[in-house]
């Protein structure tokens, strides 16, 4: 048939109408209707992020970079460039104590408190009567946690339990450690009912995680021999590795914007602040640094979290590692019986050889 | 660990001992807001007496009650948590639907900015939308707080976003697409279709919402109720930050039977601010405790 003829017409022919379906499948009208529907439902989301996010992301930003005083006219603005800054690092009696206070304090107490929540949400998870009546006990924090109502319970002592005698632990604390660390521990000490307060999600969060576990993964560890701590280790934690990192971001942004935070009244305060060089200006400078350091300590846990190794990914590694190997040795050794197999067909060539094997070609 | 499992008798016991424990410092500060509140002067004075008042006293509340204005105050609160809720359960569906169901070009930066918006402290923005509110006249007025919440900015709304961006993705995507081929359109689909079947995450959503905006304190004093002046609108929870002050010019005003500031009358104004939350928690709390489980806020 004409088939070698036709053929270079029919590929060019057959591609051309590949690239035009490719084309119209890449912005067919579907997914342009879509799309456009998707961005109607999305709008009140872009201008709110426009006007409510951007905006005043923006203008934060130039606020911090000016002195602003409020006269009856308006607002009078003189640029200072970072001043602003270097005043409230420098020259601020509260601003930088807090902010240390505040990098200790969340340091020391995210970790604590969502290695308390995992704990509880495992004690839950077990087989034990009134599950339920917990879980709404430790629930219960979550509805009426809030600013006064913690400021009111701290102040009346009700913050920490009586039983638990606080003082001696925070003597005992502050005799081992330099001052700069014994006192954020001791004060988490002495409010540890308001820390546990902060965990209601948390527990949650890590129950739902506890229960989404296959049982059958237990049930065949345990046919091999393993004991509860390796269970913990090598299938509960790896598989609650998704919850822990939410659960910690989630815990750092409760204790960031809480208004228990000193740092949030502080800013408050120098916002509406009558003194020559505070106000607006210096009050956005402040909220700035504060910002970037609440976004520095996410990203510092979020990546020792997402860094750190679990059993699966360890025997994984393992496992690449042993495989690049095996691969390494099986190429060298393809290579070495290839270039015995060139020397023996030349010696052969040569007649250097006499085997009885004659076939040209076998090694 | 597996289901069949039987716990040996120690292990049970120290499972039931830790829980109660932590159980009773979880709810330690409740009850001794409880038991202080119903004290007397005297009882209070005693230290032989712990928890249990020698006798049961109602007059701290009357006066805490007083010097809170707690009726207006209350009805304030449910405004004031209860409409913002209203606009975060239309605008976050209607983004969360959005995000779920449709694939447009700048999703993943979508995405990105509503989680960056969650881990932002609220205070870099504080004080441009405060100029902001103050040029649009809104603020000191309830509108400071609608505005935002209806467009899906409100107090923690990316997790509510988030809460329906679950929700829905979770929706065949065959039943819509039926719903089309019936003739229905984008709209119609997802008020018949998506919405019937999103009913757990309206709740959720509802709950935490008027939960978290009824104890916001920080912007409700800034945006609502004034820093320096006072806009006439306030919540309970505002009342009882400034609860020393209020005491004070209620006791010097009402000449009669106006005891000084002492620490029941304080619980028992404590009490009263949580109160309300309190008794729709013990009412509601199976939607509240599931609704973590169902939301599936953890399937991220």
């Amino acid at each position: 048939m004409e088939q070698p003829i036709l053929e270079p017409e029919m590929t060019k022919e057959y591609k051309k109408r590949l690239r035009e379906s490719r084309k119209r499948l890449r912005s067919g009208r579907l997914a342009k209707k879509e799309a456009y529907w998707g961005l109607v439902f999305i709008v009140p989301w872009i201008v709110g992020a426009l006007i409510f996010l951007a905006y005043p992301l923006l203008t934060s930003f130039w606020y911090a970079l000016n002195n602003i005083r409020i006269t009856p006219v308006g607002k009078n603005f003189t640029l200072v460039g970072y001043g602003n800054f270097t005043q409230i690092l420098l020259s601020d009696a509260e601003f930088p104590v807090q902010l240390v206070d505040y990098i200790l304090s969340t340091v020391i107490s995210v970790p604590i408190i969502v290695v308390f929540a995992m704990l509880i949400a495992m004690m839950l998870n077990q087989n034990i009567r009134g599950r339920g009546f917990f879980r709404l006990i430790f629930f219960l924090p979550v509805i009426i946690v809030s600013g006064p109502i913690l400021g009111m319970l701290t102040e009346q002592g009700a913050g920490s339990v009586s039983a638990v005698d606080t003082q001696a632990i925070a003597s005992a604390i502050s005799s081992v450690l330099p001052s700069i660390i014994a006192e954020p521990i001791s004060d988490i000490f002495a409010n540890l009912v308001t820390i546990l307060w902060y965990s209601g999600v948390q527990i949650l969060i890590f129950l739902s995680g506890l229960q989404k576990i296959d049982k059958s993964m237990y049930e065949a560890a345990k046919i091999d021999g393993g004991s509860g701590w390796e269970c913990f280790w090598k299938i509960t934690l790896p598989n609650l590795k998704s919850m822990t990192l939410l659960n910690t971001v989630y815990t750092i942004v409760l204790i960031s914007t809480n208004s228990q935070n000193p740092i949030i009244e502080l800013i408050k305060s120098s916002m509406f602040s009558g003194t020559k060089e505070k106000g607006y200006g210096y009050a956005s400078a402040m909220a700035w640094l504060y910002s970037v350091v609440a976004l520095l300590i996410v990203g510092l846990f979020a990546l020792i979290l997402t860094n750190r190794k679990d059993a699966y990914d360890r025997q994984a590694q393992k496992n690449r590692k042993l495989r690049r190997k095996e691969q390494k040795i099986k190429l060298k050794l393809e290579r070495r019986s290839e270039r015995n197999a060139a020397i023996i067909a030349k010696k052969r060539a040569q007649g250097k050889i006499t085997s009885h094997r004659t076939d040209s070609g076998g090694y | 660990m597996g289901s069949k499992d039987r716990n040996g008798f120690a292990k049970n016991f120290a499972i039931y001992a830790l829980v109660i424990c932590i159980g009773f410092i979880y709810i330690y500060p409740l009850l001794y807001m409880i038991s202080s509140s119903f004290m007397t002067l005297d009882d209070l004075l005693d230290s032989s007496i712990k928890w249990l008042p020698s006798s049961v006293t109602f007059a701290n509340y009357a006066q805490a009650a007083k010097s809170m204005d707690f009726w207006k105050s209350f009805f304030q609160s449910i405004i004031i948590a209860g409409v913002p809720t209203v606009c975060n359960l239309v605008s976050c569906a209607l983004i969360g639907y959005g995000l779920a169901r449709f694939e447009f070009p700048g999703k993943k930066i979508v995405f990105g900015v509503i989680i960056l918006t969650f881990v932002l402290p609220s205070q870099i923005t504080m004080i441009p939308t405060y100029v902001l509110y103050s040029n649009l006249g809104i603020l000191g007025t309830i509108w400071s707080f609608i505005l935002p919440s209806m467009f899906g900015m409100g107090i923690n709304a990316p997790i509510f976003i988030l809460i329906f961006y679950q929700f829905f993705r979770q929706v065949p995507r065959a039943l819509i697409e039926a719903a089309h081929i019936d003739g229905a359109g984008y709209f119609a689909s997802f008020l018949r279709i998506a919405l019937p079947s999103a009913v757990p995450a309206f709740i959720t959503v509802a709950l935490f919402s008027f939960v978290w905006y009824w104890n916001e304190s920080y912007l409700t004093e800034m945006y609502v109720h004034g820093v320096l002046t006072d806009s006439g609108w306030t919540t309970l929870i505002i009342q009882l930050d400034n609860f020393a002050s209020n005491y004070s010019s209620y006791a010097t005003t009402a000449a009669s039977a106006a005891t000084s500031l002492n620490e029941a009358i304080k619980m028992s104004g404590t009490l009263l601010s949580v109160l309300p939350l309190l008794l729709m928690y013990f009412f509601l709390q199976r939607h509240f405790v599931e609704s973590i489980d169902k939301a599936g806020i953890t399937g991220e």
